[in-house]
């Protein structure tokens, strides 16, 4: 379980996490929604540790993250795999190697084992024969698929989805969101996927947290956050211009 | 409101904290290099690129420094009718000072933007924070394979360098201003000792350390956007080449 109490952030005077407590059900999959720059994503840095809170507690499994050395925090680390909102794959690699690289470093498998399982892995995200291509060679959602064949590879225990289908057509934001349902029944990690695709998200979440104004406004299941009768949940959701949410 | 003296105090306070974070960068990429150096091939292909792609550049800067040395100094020498010392006066300037000074310039500006740019746009586009998140170190696979590849290819170019500058030297002085070409190389054999053989790898030794330094930290440093890590590509030349001016002189003054 992924559990954060009180946590604050501030980027010089911009305060993004304001007293955030939430806490993330193993084996589930928990999307957190909520409107553009409200720090869903500083939310994810923190629960690996790319990003450190000014104050409050994160604890993952029971471990608190913070304060500790770089090899404590690797330790913590080996348990996740991320998607990062562009993918993040490593430029100047292949398609291969960007899903090969974690096995070859973590692990003392064989060439061929690691070829097999690379293999495999793209397989199930539905990818063939671009093993050979470069990131640049490569479609937005094909990259995605790339970046969630190496968050999975390793067979995690928590997996951060960063947008994972932003930017994307709308048969091939399903078609990830398929992946991601799949995948989570094969593999059984933890999802977080951050995410503004409603209402695609209510149908693969078993868990919905609204974060707004640095808080989470509303965590509960798809049903409840649907049926909620808060008024910035009713209009994130509806998409309505008019509600206490002022974008422009 | 800011008061001058407030806004003092705040640029006084940002350079102390990039002073520190410039320290524990360079402190922590030595004590990574001594812990975990990286694989051979990640070294290797470092030193392919910092240091076999730049032999052209250093081959031909080499030839031009060395030829414009041997006009310069025969002009000078020859009014103290002493052109027999032309090969000394050459070798000298070039082993001792030219050749690590300017091989690690030309290297500054060909491979130390590259490094800079590369880390840089792996920065913005999250390929760092990528590689944290599988719980590896970045300096491992892109900061020391960098710091090494340096450290063997500044001296190696340094040498070549100084080679190809003093048969520069010997083609203008001996071929077009007609030098005697036994006492070209003969003053030359006679005045050169190690020590200055010894300075010059010790320069470029330490050059190479500062351009990967200076490289890498302004790269895992670089701003936001395109425009951050234009910014720090131009930072980072600017500064490796005055830190190698300004070293090189307290470095002279060491080994004289």
């Amino acid at each position: 379980m992924i559990k954060l109490t009180d946590v604050h952030k501030s980027f010089g005077t911009q305060k993004v996490l304001n007293g955030l407590d939430l806490e993330i059900p193993e084996g589930m999959i928990t999307a957190i929604i909520g409107p553009s720059g409200e720090g869903k994503s500083v939310l994810l840095k923190h629960i690996i540790g790319l990003l450190q809170p000014d104050s409050g507690r994160i604890e993952v499994d029971g471990e608190s993250i913070q304060g500790l050395r770089r090899s404590q925090l690797n330790r913590i680390r080996e348990k996740f795999g991320m998607l990062f909102q562009n993918a993040a794959l490593f430029d100047s690699m292949s398609v291969f190697e960007n899903v090969a690289f974690p096995l070859q470093e973590k692990t003392k498998l064989s060439g061929a084992e690691i070829r097999r399982r690379v293999l495999s892995a793209l397989e199930d995200v539905g990818l063939k024969n671009v093993e050979n291509k470069f990131p640049d060679e490569l479609s937005g959602g094909m990259k995605k698929r790339v970046g969630l064949a190496r968050a999975v590879v390793l067979n995690p225990k928590i997996i951060l989805f960063d947008e994972p289908t932003t930017g994307l057509d709308p048969v091939i934001k399903r078609a990830i969101h398929h992946l991601i349902r799949e995948t989570h029944a094969k593999f059984g990690f933890t999802a977080v996927i951050v995410s503004h695709e409603i209402p695609e998200i209510f149908d693969i979440a078993q868990n919905v947290a609204m974060l707004y104004q640095g808080k989470i406004l509303q965590h509960g299941t798809p049903e409840e956050i649907q049926n909620s009768t808060h008024p910035v949940v009713r209009q994130f959701i509806s998409g309505s211009l008019d509600g206490p949410i002022h974008m422009v | 409101m800011f008061s001058p003296v407030q806004a003092l105090g705040q640029i006084t306070i940002k350079h102390v904290r990039d002073l520190g974070r410039m320290g524990w960068f360079i402190l922590y990429s030595l004590y990574m290099i001594a812990r975990r150096p990286g694989r051979p091939r990640y070294i290797l292909k470092q030193m392919r690129f910092i240091g076999t792609k730049s032999l052209f550049v250093i081959v031909l800067t080499a030839a031009f420094t060395g030829m414009v040395l041997g006009l310069q100094g025969y002009y000078t020498l020859a009014k103290f009718g002493s052109e027999g010392m032309l090969g000394t006066a050459v070798a000298l300037s070039l082993i001792r000072e030219l050749g690590p000074v300017l091989s690690a310039l030309m290297v500054t500006g060909r491979a130390g933007s590259a490094i800079t740019a590369e880390i840089g746009i792996m920065r913005i586009s999250e390929q760092i924070d990528a590689m944290e998140t599988m719980a590896l170190d970045p300096f491992k696979y892109l900061i020391t394979p960098k710091f090494i590849a340096a450290m063997i290819s500044l001296p190696l170019l340094c040498a070549l360098f100084d080679v190809v500058g003093i048969y520069g030297g010997w083609l203008v002085g001996v071929k077009l201003l007609g030098v005697n070409p036994g006492a070209y190389f003969y003053e030359m054999e006679k005045s050169v000792e190690w020590r200055d053989v010894y300075s010059g790898i010790v320069k470029s030794f330490s050059f190479g350390i500062i351009i990967a330094w200076i490289g890498c930290y302004k790269g895992y440093f670089s701003g936001h956007g395109a425009e951050g890590v234009s910014r720090a590509t131009t930072e980072s030349v600017v500064l490796t080449s005055v830190i190698i001016l300004v070293w090189d002189y307290f470095l002279t003054s060491i080994l004289l």
